[in-house]
């Protein structure tokens, strides 16, 4: 059971407390940030233990959510419990900050009292808890029609006014009475992690995607929501459906509330969103990709001159869409002093960052087909060649708006029909990865 | 938290709350306890406004009315008298037609931890229990349990227990499980809930009906139960079967766990359960939240040590993405090298190899001792990517490969050879305490094999002064003695300096002694010098088994799904706090049931390490010696190992089949005794193992009954070895 929840700040503010149990005292804050600010990086930082007191926290965009316990609970449970709990507080307030957490306190503490009794916890789901809430999310900028940008979903650019604005989706799901109350919206977006290890040969040693259909409702009811898949997917290495390119993965699990008489005939999935945010189906795909993986790279190391090597680079996007925030962590010797680089246009910027041994390559935009260089020059003393055995493997983080590495796609998304009002109904797709490892 | 200007604060705060004008405007009302609030959170201590607070909880508005609350929960325990003054209107609320209200009220005033309190809530308490509203009957649920902590030492009273052990019928599944918790906490003293037959059976069946937190925490409940006989055992396992595939990783490792208990005589049904549950672990060592990854991993770890091979073929999942912070690259390196077989052996290597340059020094040297621990089984390919790493030049770098040749040369001596001459070429010295003390180790050890040695040591000797560590200090004694003994003549003059100054100048009493003890054994003569420092080595024509022994899945089912599989090994071994007593009587009760009825008596107990074999093996006596009528079998080691653990024998350490004479190392465990056994053939020195096997048993405590059972599956086992040899 949990004896306290905690919210603090990465410079250890208290934003919230709530001792459900009175077994430990609140100088227990002060114990949790000492211990989590004197680890280095190797201890495991997610369990601790203080005499008699357990403390597992999880950080989300930059709070350590803390669960405080003297039993020796599942970790699993309460992991899952602190996510949820930054779920919801995401979806009421709108976004997630140290700021949307301080103004919103009152409504973080009326959430936690719903959701945990004497450290037991009751309940978590939004459609039993938006009975209960009552305080108004206090929202930063209040959202108007006339701060719609054209950005998408991850801050994807955009010049098409089909996307759905991305601000639309980081709102408070319950309307507050202003203007904006009664948008009947809703979200359904399918997010790929990819992770890639490319050999050194350019064959390909492991590529695994990890995939999720997310649905963010802002519906205050909503009956029934059919959501049609391809009707080529299909699930394991056995089955083989259609005549089409097949959309395979190894394995998939949907949400509990997601109903799938119709799934193994139409790959239709059934399900009545409740408001705020939920994933309906995860996925996994390992090793055999549909598709080639999106990037390539031809990197040459060689040895200039006097304490000079130059690293030339030929980044090829293989696709049809357009890649954003693409970046590129090569790595440098160590001792590193100075770059030069040619880069072959100009919005693209390249920097050497000594205390990653690194130089971080970035390009915010990268249309598909194309193909970019670039030319680092190092400057390193004492330069010999082992040293440029440091130039270790290459990683790139990036993002792919509007494309889905197995080819999954939403065919359809209909509500019944008796729904009353007008609805917009978003789909969206993006392929992200943060682990693309190129080696050398 | 210092705060400036609090008490101005508080007194700001006062004034407002009492000022009239603000009390009518609601808005304005709220506005300022949501301050109380925000500067209670902060950690001011706002206690003196509670009179305030109480005239403010009286509203119709719900928000406030929380708010309220939630400040004289804070500080009922301070202001014992003026809480008693919120009684009344939280006495009229639980009596509201709201249910909401009623609820929230009845929460708030069973969350007052002052004394006295009891008296109030007990009649709002019984009351609710009966309420219609199922939110209502939640919350007084759990009051009984918070009433009961208030007044520990009082008598239990059996009405609510009973009133409680009915509510389990409730329909409403969250007031079913609340009653669960609340039992739990009264019968503590009596040793929790009783989970009988009819009970189990109801929680089994509402088990589809409750949400994925409630799931969990009755899996765990379950725990306490024991089927009577297979039949319901089974019956049992397959109402359990579709949550082992749950998309939430609590309920799937709480259901695993219980699975991996319930089964605990069954060993092929356990090893179904982590077969199936190897998917959902999976996705949760691939899952978003990073936390979570770890968690995953660190359970991974729990299964690797009883089934090695099950994740063996998803060995690419445990690759490290170059994001991840340094805990999960931890974990997942450790995974990595218990995953290594012969397949996937030159992947896992190259993976590994690519981390040996990361940015932290940390990361890089485990990878370097990962691939060292490899280079246990796959020796050449593990010391040609250390050496490659020398030529890097780093300081991290060169101090962890150094160490991990020291191990390595410690381990399979037949890498000797490449050790040294990878030495011999390292341009750089290691300079942290830990690897130097390594690299003087291989000087003293193998200094005939580098050239370069007696240079190095100079080198060394003529820093003396500036060095701080006296652990380096002493091993680099040890080493210029030893090379001294093997290398006189360019040796001489650098030990003669080294022991002038250390029993001269030196401050440390330990390297002083040190040096004494070197110079008077010295003065004895060398061939005394060389008889006592060069004793013994590590007996080069034995292999020893790096592989570690599978441990039966009881030894570590009962810490699965805590904290303890996540805080690490070495940082608290007896991590559970509260329940460790009730894991040991558990666990004995498992071993009880595992053993397997077949074997005359031998278990597979936790593995005995190769150092608590050879410090019990130096100390007790000969028991009992027998020849055994046949040759060594001529089989590779491993097969003999993966025989041996058939019969539940460990092996330790054997001879390559062709070596003379060959040796085996084995050790079992009989009831609560230790059979240690060493088999000995064709040594000129003992003329009983000159045409069969001679086997030698020590044990602890002694138990000739349990020796004969050893001896008798030992000599049937190395049949069947001969058998199944001159079949092929």
């Amino acid at each position: 059971m949990i004896s306290q929840v905690f919210i603090l700040s990465s410079q250890g503010d208290h934003l919230i407390y709530k001792d459900f149990r009175g077994e430990a005292g609140k100088d227990s804050i002060n114990m949790f940030y000492e211990m989590v600010t004197s680890l280095s990086g190797a201890q495991p930082p997610v369990v601790m233990r203080n005499k008699n007191l357990n403390f597992i926290h999880v950080r989300h965009s930059g709070l350590y959510w803390v669960v405080s316990t003297k039993d020796n609970p599942s970790p699993f449970t309460i992991i899952e419990f602190l996510n949820r709990l930054a779920a919801l507080t995401k979806d009421y307030c709108g976004s997630l900050s140290e700021k949307s957490v301080r103004m919103n306190f009152a409504l973080i503490y009326e959430l936690l009292d719903e959701m945990v009794d004497y450290g037991y916890i009751q309940t978590t789901s939004t459609d039993i808890l938006k009975n209960f809430i009552q305080t108004e999310a206090v929202t930063s900028k209040p959202f108007s029609l006339f701060d719609l940008s054209n950005v998408g979903l991850f801050g994807a650019e955009t010049q098409q006014s089909k996307v759905a604005p991305s601000a639309a989706a980081s709102r408070p799901i319950v309307a507050s009475h202003g203007e904006q109350g009664g948008k009947n919206e809703i979200f359904v977006d399918v997010v790929e992690r990819l992770s890639v290890v490319i050999g050194s040969n350019g064959v390909l040693m492991k590529a695994d995607v990890e995939g999720e259909i997310r649905v963010k409702c802002y519906l205050p009811t909503c009956s029934e929501m059919r959501i049609g898949l391809n009707e080529e997917f299909s699930i394991g290495k056995s089955q083989l459906r259609g005549y089409g390119a097949a959309v395979r993965v190894d394995e998939c699990s949907f949400h509990q509330a997601v109903k799938l008489d119709e799934f193994d005939t139409y790959r239709i999935l059934k399900v009545c969103p409740s408001q705020g945010e939920q994933t309906l189906m995860q996925y996994q795909l390992s090793d055999e990709l549909p598709c080639a993986p999106p990037f390539r790279l031809f990197p040459t190391v060689e040895k200039d001159y006097g304490s000079r090597y130059s690293n030339d680079m030929w980044l090829i996007f293989i696709g049809r869409i357009v890649a954003i925030n693409v970046s590129v962590t090569v790595p440098v010797p160590k001792g590193s002093l100075s770059l030069s680089q040619e880069l072959s246009s100009p919005e693209q910027s390249a920097e050497l960052q000594p205390r990653s041994k690194a130089v971080l390559w970035t390009i915010p935009r990268f249309p598909g087909g194309a193909q970019l260089s670039a030319v680092f020059k190092v400057e390193v003393p004492r330069l010999s060649s082992a040293s440029l055995l440091e130039v270790g493997p290459i990683s790139m983080s990036f993002e792919l708006p509007k494309y889905t590495c197995t080819g999954l796609q939403v065919r359809f998304l209909r509500l019944s029909p008796t729904q009353p009002g007008l609805s917009q109904r978003w789909v969206r797709y993006v392929t992200h990865s943060d682990s693309y490892t190129i080696r050398i | 938290m210092p705060y400036l200007g609090c008490e101005e604060t508080v007194k700001e705060l006062k004034r407002a709350l009492s000022n009239p004008n603000i009390q009518a405007d609601r808005l304005r009302y709220r506005s300022y306890i949501t301050r109380v609030i925000r500067s209670m959170t902060q950690g001011l201590d706002v206690s003196a406004l509670f009179m305030d607070m109480v005239k403010a909880s009286a509203t119709v508005d719900v928000v406030q009315k929380k708010l309220v609350y939630l400040y004289m929960c804070t500080y009922a325990s301070h202001k014992p008298d003026l809480a008693l003054l919120a009684i009344n209107t939280l006495r009229k609320d639980c009596a509201d037609p709201n249910p909401m209200v009623r609820g929230l009220a009845l929460r708030n005033m069973c969350n007052f931890r002052m004394p006295g309190i009891t008296e109030y809530i007990q009649q709002p308490i019984l009351t609710g229990l009966r309420d219609k509203a199922s939110y209502v009957r939640r919350v007084a649920v759990l009051g009984c349990a918070k009433m009961h902590s208030l007044r520990p030492s009082t008598e239990i009273d059996p009405s609510i227990v009973n009133e409680l052990y009915a509510l389990l019928r409730d329909p409403d599944p969250v007031v079913m499980v609340n009653c669960l918790r609340a039992l739990e906490e009264i019968l503590r003293e009596e040793g929790g809930v009783v989970i009988n037959k009819p009970i189990a059976h109801h929680l089994l069946n509402r088990l589809k009906d409750l949400d994925s937190w409630a799931q969990s925490e009755v899996l765990i409940f379950l725990m306490r139960y024991r089927p009577r006989g297979d039949d319901e055992l089974f019956d049992v396992l397959s109402l359990l079967d579709e949550f082992l595939q749950s998309v939430h990783t609590p309920v799937m490792a709480a259901t695993l766990r219980l699975f991996l208990r319930l089964a605990a005589a069954h060993p092929a049904v356990q090893a179904d359960a982590l077969l199936r549950a190897r998917g959902p672990l999976l996705a949760a060592c691939g899952s978003a939240s990073r936390e979570l990854r770890f968690a995953g991993l660190c359970h991974v770890q729990q299964v690797l040590r009883s089934q090695p091979a099950l994740y063996s073929g998803q060995y690419k999942r445990f690759f490290c993405g170059y994001s991840e912070p340094g805990y999960i690259k931890l974990r997942k390196m450790e995974i990595l090298v218990e995953l290594v077989n012969d397949e996937n052996v030159v992947l896992v290597l190259e993976e590994l190899k690519s981390y040996c340059t990361d940015v932290s020094p940390e990361l890089a040297q485990a990878a370097i001792a990962a691939i060292g621990h490899i280079g246990r089984t796959y020796t050449e390919k593990c010391l040609d990517i250390l050496t490659g790493l020398l030529a890097l030049q780093q300081e991290h770098v060169t101090s962890a490969v150094i160490r991990t040749f020291r191990d390595l040369v410690w381990f399979c001596p037949q890498s000797i050879g490449a050790v040294c001459r990878a030495v011999e070429v390292c341009g750089e010295n290691p300079q942290d305490t830990e690897g130097k003390q390594a690299l003087l180790w291989l000087l003293g050890m193998h200094g005939e094999q580098i050239s370069s040695a007696p240079y190095v040591l100079e080198g060394f000797i003529d820093g003396i002064k500036a060095e701080l560590s006296s652990a380096v200090k002493t091993e680099l004694l040890t080493a210029a003695l030893k090379l001294f003994l093997c290398r006189p003549a360019e040796t001489q003059d650098m030990l003669g300096r080294l022991l002038h100054y250390c029993i001269d100048e030196e401050s440390d009493m330990c390297v002083r002694d040190r040096a004494l003890l070197y110079y008077r054994l010295l003065q004895c003569g060398v061939d005394e010098a060389r008889k006592i420092l060069l004793g013994p080595e590590s007996d080069p024509s034995m292999t020893v088994l790096a592989g570690r022994p599978e441990e039966p899945v009881g030894c570590w089912a009962s810490g699965f799904n805590t904290l303890g599989p996540l805080a690490g090994a070495d940082a608290h071994p007896d991590a559970p706090p509260a329940d460790s007593s009730a894991q040991h009587c558990h666990s004995t009760e498992e071993e009880v049931v595992s053993k397997p009825p077949c074997q005359p008596g031998l278990t597979l107990g936790p593995p005995l390490s190769h150092e608590a074999f050879e410090r019990l093996w130096v100390e007790l006596r000969v028991l009992h010696r027998q020849t055994l009528g046949f040759p060594p079998p001529a089989a590779p080691p491993e097969t003999l190992q993966a025989v041996l653990q058939l019969v539940k024998v460990q092996a330790l350490a054997f001879s390559r089949c062709e070596a003379r004479p060959w040796k085996a190392y084995v050790c079992a465990r009989a009831g609560s005794t230790l059979v240690l056994a060493e088999l000995l053939h064709g040594d000129p020195a003992v003329p009983d193992s000159q045409d069969a096997l001679l086997l030698s048993v020590k044990q602890r405590p002694e138990n000739l009954q349990a020796i004969r059972g050893f001896v008798s599956v030992l000599k049937t086992s190395a049949v069947q070895v001969q058998g199944q040899k001159s079949v092929t």
